[in-house]
């Protein structure tokens, strides 16, 4: 447990920064919304007729005129993207900043194993995700409470499910790359969650891609598609957490035989 | 058992980084309770060898044990045992050094705070700064800390006082006698010869990642060589066993390794007007060591000792 509160501790500036961050920007959008809603009609159409703009991001789906429907598109990519720039942020540099950093001699020296290390260390980035989760849903919650708009329950809290276990896959497949690097993790980790973002627009965009949408964790958080079937995709899901699994079980492999850099 | 644990035993340990040499078949034992040195230049293999104690690094072949235990195995058992301060001690930023000093503690699992408090006085250490705004020698004194604090069996010190001021080296050399009067074990890994030539009982050389000598200290310094210091005229051409001949206005001085007799032939050839034969210092046998070849110190090291006066 010491090194857990150590990890959060060190996360704490990191964890207030993003949640704020995040935090604001749907805010934001949420105190819009009462106003944008009365014109919402007529621009609605106009959006979901821009051909494959629409689609890219599900606007030919689903009604910007109602609440859950404009949090999907405006919220849903602050979060979607935002949390999973977070949750790549949190877990690449977990393992790899002892190494950068250079204090993994004065860590990795003291009577705890690795498999120790990385266990409280995974914990960490879980616990550091599920509070960036749980302010941001109350931040979101908030706002609708303040615009004294009716809060579409289960919608929400099934996006936010979904962005959660995005967050997941993406902290699992960074954790694991964090054992193998030293240096220039972040820029992986980041690029990763832009590329999975990216791939599941193109999956938007073209039917003959639509299998892309089981490799990246987009393609079961995907706003649109969770409004229009009520559920998410289990068979996404599941694939979806395997790799995540996959990158912490890889973490464990890599890490308790690494030598460590002086 | 009756028998003394060995604290550090090593057998043909080797370890290269793909195929850079670090160390090849080290064979290095030290007893329980004894003050050890580790010479050799930078790059010898002195810290490969006291990372692969430490845990941090996997050795490519033979084994390594810490009071009987191999050092691929349980790390929190070994290592509860192990104090170590690394050669550049790096902490978390944004820490007070009392709150790195207590998370030490923490990680071992022991409150140490009191022995701590006497550690950081003694070393003049201000515990309210943070790590890193710490100079080099301070950053140091946090890491000394660390590595005492939970009075450990055995403790590791990579090249311990760079950074330090002649006073604090003084200071620490002098709880790491204390400590080691104690019971504790202390493995020092230096270049500087002088540090180890006063504070340890027994040291090893080691070069280009082999053992090359090990030993008592007196044993080490009182090898066949000389230091021969010469005021006159002296006709060294041809002579055998000298080394680092060093020409002065008046005189010549040099190391020299063989016989009394040839050398007393050769001095009373000479003009001499005056004559100094003196005990090198261990930094002349440890200049000695590394300029020779190899079979050249093997030969030394067999103790061929002429020095018969």
């Amino acid at each position: 447990m010491t090194l857990f509160k150590h990890e959060m501790r060190q996360a704490r500036l990191s964890i207030i920064i993003w949640t704020a961050s995040i935090g604001f920007l749907m805010a934001i959008c949420i105190l819009m919304f009462p106003e944008m809603k009365g014109e919402m009609d007529s621009v609605s159409d106009m959006f979901a007729s821009m051909g494959s703009f629409s689609a890219a991001f599900g606007m030919d789906r689903i009604s910007f005129g109602s609440l859950d429907g404009f949090y999907a598109i405006e919220c849903g990519n602050i979060l979607g993207l935002g949390g999973a720039f977070f949750a790549a942020f949190c877990a690449v540099t977990a393992l790899a900043k002892e190494e950068k950093d250079h204090t993994a001699e004065f860590l990795l020296t003291h009577p705890v194993s690795r498999a120790r290390i990385i266990t409280e260390k995974l914990a960490a980035v879980l616990a550091q995700i599920v509070i960036m989760n749980v302010l941001t849903l109350a931040i979101s919650v908030g706002s609708m409470y303040i615009v004294g708009e009716e809060i579409p329950w289960e919608n929400i809290l099934l996006m936010h499910m979904a962005y959660f276990l995005l967050q997941l896959e993406i902290g699992g497949i960074c954790f694991g790359i964090s054992a193998f690097v030293r240096r220039g993790g972040i820029g992986i980790g980041l690029g990763l969650a832009v590329m999975m973002y990216f791939l599941n627009i193109v999956a938007n965009i073209s039917d003959k891609a639509e299998f892309v949408k089981y490799i990246t964790p987009f393609g079961f958080s995907d706003g649109a598609d969770i409004i229009t079937s009520g559920e998410l995709d289990a068979a996404m899901v599941s694939v979806g957490m395997a790799l995540g699994v996959i990158g912490i079980i890889a973490a464990y492999i890599k890490y308790t035989k690494k030598d460590i850099a002086g | 058992m009756v028998s003394k644990m060995k604290a550090i035993e090593t057998m043909g340990l080797t370890k290269f980084y793909g195929k850079a040499r670090g160390i090849t078949g080290l064979d290095l034992a030290v007893e329980e309770g004894e003050f050890f040195g580790f010479i050799g230049p930078n790059g010898a293999g002195k810290s490969t060898t006291i990372r692969i104690l430490t845990g941090l690094i996997k050795s490519s072949g033979g084994s390594a044990s810490i009071f009987g235990k191999d050092v691929s195995g349980k790390k929190d058992e070994i290592l509860a045992d192990v104090g170590y301060l690394p050669s550049e001690a790096v902490f978390y930023n944004g820490m007070k050094v009392k709150d790195v000093i207590r998370l030490s503690a923490d990680l071992r699992k022991r409150d140490c705070s009191a022995e701590a408090t006497i550690l950081c006085d003694r070393l003049q250490l201000d515990t309210e700064k943070k790590v890193e705004e710490l100079s080099f020698g301070n950053r140091k004194k946090v890491g000394i800390v660390c590595a005492l604090q939970h009075n450990p069996k055995l403790c590791i010190l990579d090249e311990p006082t760079s950074g330090l001021d002649p006073l604090m080296q003084r200071e620490f050399f002098d709880i790491l006698r204390e400590k080691n009067r104690n019971g504790m074990t202390v493995f020092l890994s230096s270049h500087v010869l002088s540090e180890i030539q006063r504070n340890c009982t027994r040291a090893a050389i080691i070069r280009e990642g082999r053992l090359i000598a090990e030993g008592s200290v007196e044993e080490l310094a009182k090898t066949s060589a000389k230091r021969v210091n010469v005021h006159g005229d002296v006709f060294l051409g041809g002579f055998k066993d000298v080394r680092d001949v060093q020409q002065f206005d008046g005189g010549v001085n040099f190391l020299y390794g063989g016989g009394m007799k040839e050398l007393l032939r050769v001095l009373a050839a000479g003009r001499v007007t005056d004559l100094s034969i003196a005990e090198p210092d261990l930094e002349e046998i440890f200049m000695h060591y590394y300029q020779d070849e190899p079979q050249d110190t093997a030969a030394l090291k067999g103790g061929e000792q002429n020095d018969t006066l």
